[in-house]
């Protein structure tokens, strides 16, 4: 919508009228919307006798839009490069930009739908309230204005003829993740690969894991003095891949405590994982033959706050003093209060985590840590099943292609070759 | 079927999940919008099933006085106090000056507040009892750990003022987390990445199945 | 003395303590505030009980871990009495914060993500206050919302800390046109993900129930493209890895962190890869942040007994490797 205040006088608008009329008859190709916007000042003021010329700043040039790429339709992208006038100090303060639809083929009134303070280099505006199929026009208008204490003493504007129509619309592929889906096509590629050379009988070599190997002693250790096992499954819910690592490995460790007749306590801090890990224990006690030992309180809901749930189990862990303890999934600041408690009552920890900022804790307190992609490789190592084991295998495939991939990049980039580092970014 | 069905929603909307990040046209772009207002939703409800299962253990602990029966007498009164303040407050219970916003401000928040603290302290006495130069490697996170641990507040730079600029432990402080610690920090997200993606996979194909009850 | 005496004589000791503290502040008594010289005999006094726990340790009696807590608790508590203060030095992740906040407009928007609870307000609130200080000095219009739910309870205190001060007094800041708080939404990274396209859809109402519309700071302000900086405040999940892996990779959006001392080290992987413009980690963060803004604020007030600890747990570790060395080579010896 373009600006007349209520107190404009008759000469003023029509000079307004006849300047944009004499605007539509000169520039034909205006409203191509790849065209260059064409300068026309408007006089704007409070009282247009007492605002000098000088005042009003120039248009700004090449405006471009467009339907907004690679995205889910109600969209649509303004570019401008910025008026010669924007600079510090400038009579430039702030663009503003306006949008109108157009129905029958003719504009409704023009509405502001965004402002962007000026003093950038590069100008551009995504308009995400628009209707697909419906076309638009647009202005872009470069604004000075005086303010003091909140209040605008005067506003001189300048504004670029109407641009459009553009509709916007829905892509059905986002070109910018296209590096991401040839990644994940290869990785799957080399997981089911080596799955399938798993399941036809290849012997396929996973290295020793100091804290699986450890799990049979930490039971036994348990079972021999009588205590209880606890598991800690962490603070994340059943969305998180680390919670579901760890109720995979709950479920071998279960299996073994019950074979041991070794009684194993499962503290949880969502209901979900209460429910889920329920049921893992379960179908382990079944599984080991013996589910008349399974208890329902086994596995017992605390809280989901973290730090009562820290405190709960720390209250637990000093009054029962478990022989065992382990902490698998995700943890935060809490993880070094768990595993020094533990620590101070002589129990055996096996920790791990895929949490980059909690792992020197867990290193640093517990017996054995499982770092990062070892609490995901557990489940398969623990069990020995071909197909698990296969997909380990897969992904360090993955992890070969990732480190060639660095190396490659550091010696191109140290010789000022960008292009394949770029391969790896988001795509613009 | 038991087993089946979990396996069959499990697959189907993993690959959709997986064709949305590559597809916004609808109805694609609504997808992680619609399991995210329905996972939390399906979250809300069970928190009652855990606070029902937790009154239910602290109940038969103390009914039953078996060991330590006295705490849970305290989880249930802490419990039924937080929400009958809360139900009595009505829809402006947390705003300030209510009843469940003093408890908030003088219970919660110091029992929240101490826990952290803990840290602290059990910083220092891991540090005491880990930090070991056992070997040539340990020798090496010990050393980085002195700079860090020095470089990171003032007086590191008071002890080293005598050293050029740009050698002072505070310098050499940003050198290690800079370098060093983001190359070892990029490679465990690496590895994490790989590990989340395998796992995921396993989840989808079926091949992985222990967290719905196991078995072939 | 027996060791139940001790741990009883020192939770007494620390129990009158506090009490004393306590009870001079509600009978409205000045701080306690050290003479340099008490200062340097309490400082004197740890160095040498420190000497004197090394010397215990060679003789091969070694300390238990309540002594470590002991010390831990007089190194964080005791500097908050002493007069010193420090020469902060600028580390080039806040520096270069402060320079891409210096850059913006006045008039230009920032977005500020309270994504922390209580027990991280000590580290984080510091931060909060003087960098939601500098937008209001800047003339930034400020916009915050909160990913956790305490995150806009503790914004609504820091506003109302920064908004105390005389020099905003007379700014005439308001409600709406200046600054607006939106509140909490849960949804964690789908929050984020959301805002992309659409604030409103996510926040149709602010933290007063005001709807998001009649609210003219925020009435123009569609998505991340209308925004021209963005801030996060973070302690765990939903935060700053999540702004970075949605709001940046895929919006394009120009962020800074403030991160916990725990979490800050992993975010030096998106400073150094440029999807950052600079992080202020833990409290020493939100001190040098402080000096840069010429405000004292609690960080840099805290700085002290942050060093002392530093030192406290230094000196445990080299006692330690010492009874460790020492055993290893009466170990050693007794083969022999």
């Amino acid at each position: 919508m373009i600006r007349l205040p209520a107190n404009l006088d008759r000469k003023a608008c029509a000079a307004f009228f006849v300047a944009l009329f004499s605007l539509f008859l000169l520039v034909p190709g205006a409203r191509s919307q790849d065209a260059a916007a064409v300068v026309d000042s408007i006089i704007q003021a409070v009282n247009p006798d007492s605002l000098p010329p000088e005042l009003y700043p120039q248009a700004v040039t090449n405006v471009e839009v467009k339907d907004t790429p690679n995205d889910a339709g109600k969209s649509i992208s303004i570019s401008w490069e910025k008026s010669v006038d924007d600079y510090e100090n400038g009579k430039v303060k702030v663009y503003r930009i306006y949008r109108s639809e157009i129905v029958d083929g003719q504009p409704s009134e023009y509405k502001e739908v965004g402002d962007i303070p000026a003093g950038l280099d590069e100008y551009s505006f995504q308009d995400g309230n628009t209707v697909d199929g419906l076309e638009y026009s647009y202005k872009v208008m470069a604004v000075n204005y005086l303010r003091e204490n909140n209040i605008t003493a005067w506003e001189a504007v300048s504004v670029t003829v109407p641009l459009g129509p553009i509709k916007s619309s829905a892509q059905w592929f986002d070109w910018r993740r296209i590096n991401a889906f040839i990644g994940v096509i290869l990785l799957s590629f080399f997981i089911v690969y080596y799955i399938q050379q798993a399941k036809s009988g290849k012997d396929l070599f996973i290295r020793k894991i100091a804290g699986m190997e450890a799990v049979d002693e930490a039971v036994g250790r348990a079972t021999e003095m009588g205590k209880k096992i606890f598991y800690v499954p962490g603070l994340s819910d059943m969305d998180n891949m680390q919670t579901i690592a760890s109720i995979n490995i709950l479920g071998r460790v279960a299996e073994l405590s019950a074979t041991y007749e070794t009684y194993i306590d499962v503290p949880v801090c969502r209901s979900m994982v209460m429910i889920t890990a329920k049921e893992v224990v379960k179908e382990a006690y079944s599984k080991a033959g013996r589910p008349d030992a399974f208890q329902e309180d086994q596995v017992h809901y605390l809280t989901d706050d973290q730090f009562g749930y820290a405190a709960g189990i720390d209250g637990m862990v000093v009054r029962e003093k478990p022989a065992t303890i382990f902490y698998m999934g995700t943890f935060y600041a809490e993880s070094l209060i768990l595993a020094e408690t533990g620590n101070s009552i002589g129990a055996i920890q096996i920790a791990g985590t895929a949490m980059p900022s909690q792992l020197p804790f867990f290193v640093a307190a517990c017996d054995y840590t499982l770092i990062g992609e070892e609490l995901f490789a557990a489940s398969a190592y623990l069990s020995k099943e071909p197909k698990l084991i296969g997909s380990v295998k897969g992904q360090d495939v993955g992890k070969g292609i990732m480190l060639a991939a660095i190396v490659i990049g550091i010696i191109l980039e140290t010789f000022n070759i960008w292009h394949f580092s770029r391969i790896f970014s988001v795509i613009d | 079927m038991r087993r089946e069905i979990p396996l069959i929603i499990t697959g189907v909307v993993g690959v959709g999940f997986l064709i949305q990040y590559f597809i916004p046209h609808a109805p694609f772009s609504y997808m992680s919008d619609w399991f995210s207002d329905w996972f939390s939703i399906v979250g809300a409800c069970a928190i009652v099933l855990g606070a029902l299962n937790l009154l239910k253990i602290s109940a038969q602990k103390a009914i039953k006085r078996k060991k330590d029966w006295v705490y849970s007498l305290v989880i249930i009164a802490s419990f039924l106090l937080i929400v009958i303040v809360g139900l009595l407050e009505g829809k402006d219970f947390r705003v300030a000056g209510t009843n469940f916003d003093w408890l908030y401000n003088y219970m919660y928040i110091p029992l929240s507040a101490t826990m952290f603290a803990i840290l602290a302290f059990f910083v220092a006495s891991a540090s005491y009892r880990a930090f070991r130069a056992r070997n040539f490697e340990a020798t090496l996170l010990l050393v980085a750990a002195f700079f860090v641990m020095l470089g990171r507040v003032p007086v590191g730079d008071v002890i080293s003022n005598f050293m050029p600029e740009g050698w002072r432990l505070s310098n050499l402080a940003s050198w290690v987390m800079n370098y060093p610690q983001s190359a070892g920090q990029r490679a465990i997200m690496i590895g994490i990445g790989l590990g989340i993606v395998s796992t995921s996979l396993r989840v989808i194909l079926g091949i992985e199945r222990s967290h719905i009850g196991g078995g072939k | 003395m027996s060791t139940k005496a001790k741990e009883i004589l020192t939770l007494a000791l620390i129990v009158v303590f506090c009490l004393v503290f306590y009870i001079r502040k509600v009978s409205g008594g000045e701080g306690i505030i050290f003479s340099p010289l008490v200062s340097w005999l309490v400082i004197a006094a740890m160095i040498i009980s420190l000497l004197w726990v090394l010397v215990l340790t060679i003789k091969g009696r070694l300390i238990s871990r309540r002594v470590v807590f002991v010390y831990v608790g007089i190194a964080l508590a005791l500097p908050l009495f002493m007069p010193f203060s420090q020469k902060i030095p600028i580390s080039p992740e806040v520096q270069a914060l402060y320079d891409s906040v210096k850059t913006l407009k006045p008039g230009s928007k920032v977005l500020i993500s309270f994504d922390y609870d209580p027990p991280s307000a000590p580290e984080l609130q510091p931060m909060a206050e003087s960098f939601i200080r500098l937008c209001f000095e800047r003339d930034l219009k400020v916009i915050i919302m909160g990913l956790w739910p305490q995150g806009p309870q503790q914004a609504n205190m820091a506003l109302e800390k920064v908004l105390s001060d005389d020099k905003m007094k007379a700014k005439n800041l308001k409600y709406g046109e200046d600054y607006v708080n939106l509140g909490f939404q849960t949804g964690n990274e789908f929050v984020i993900q959301r805002m992309g396209t659409s604030f409103e859809s996510m926040f149709p109402t602010d933290y007063r129930g005001t709807s998001y519309d009649s609210l003219p700071l925020v009435r123009n302000v569609k998505n991340f493209s209308n925004i021209e900086y963005s801030f996060n405040l973070s302690a765990g999940f939903p935060g700053s890895v999540e702004w970075v892996q949605i709001a940046v990779d895929r919006y394009g959006v120009q962020l800074g962190l403030g991160n916990t001392a725990v979490q800050a080290p992993q975010m030096y992987t998106y400073l150094n890869a440029g999807q950052v413009t600079g992080i202020l980690g833990g409290m020493n963060g939100g001190a040098e942040f402080e000096s840069l803004c010429h405000y004292k604020g609690k960080a840099t007030k805290y700085m002290l007994s942050q060093s002392f600890s530093h030192m406290i747990v230094i000196a445990f570790i080299i006692i330690g490797n010492v009874a460790y060395f020492l055993s290893g080579r009466k170990s050693a010896l007794k083969k022999k």
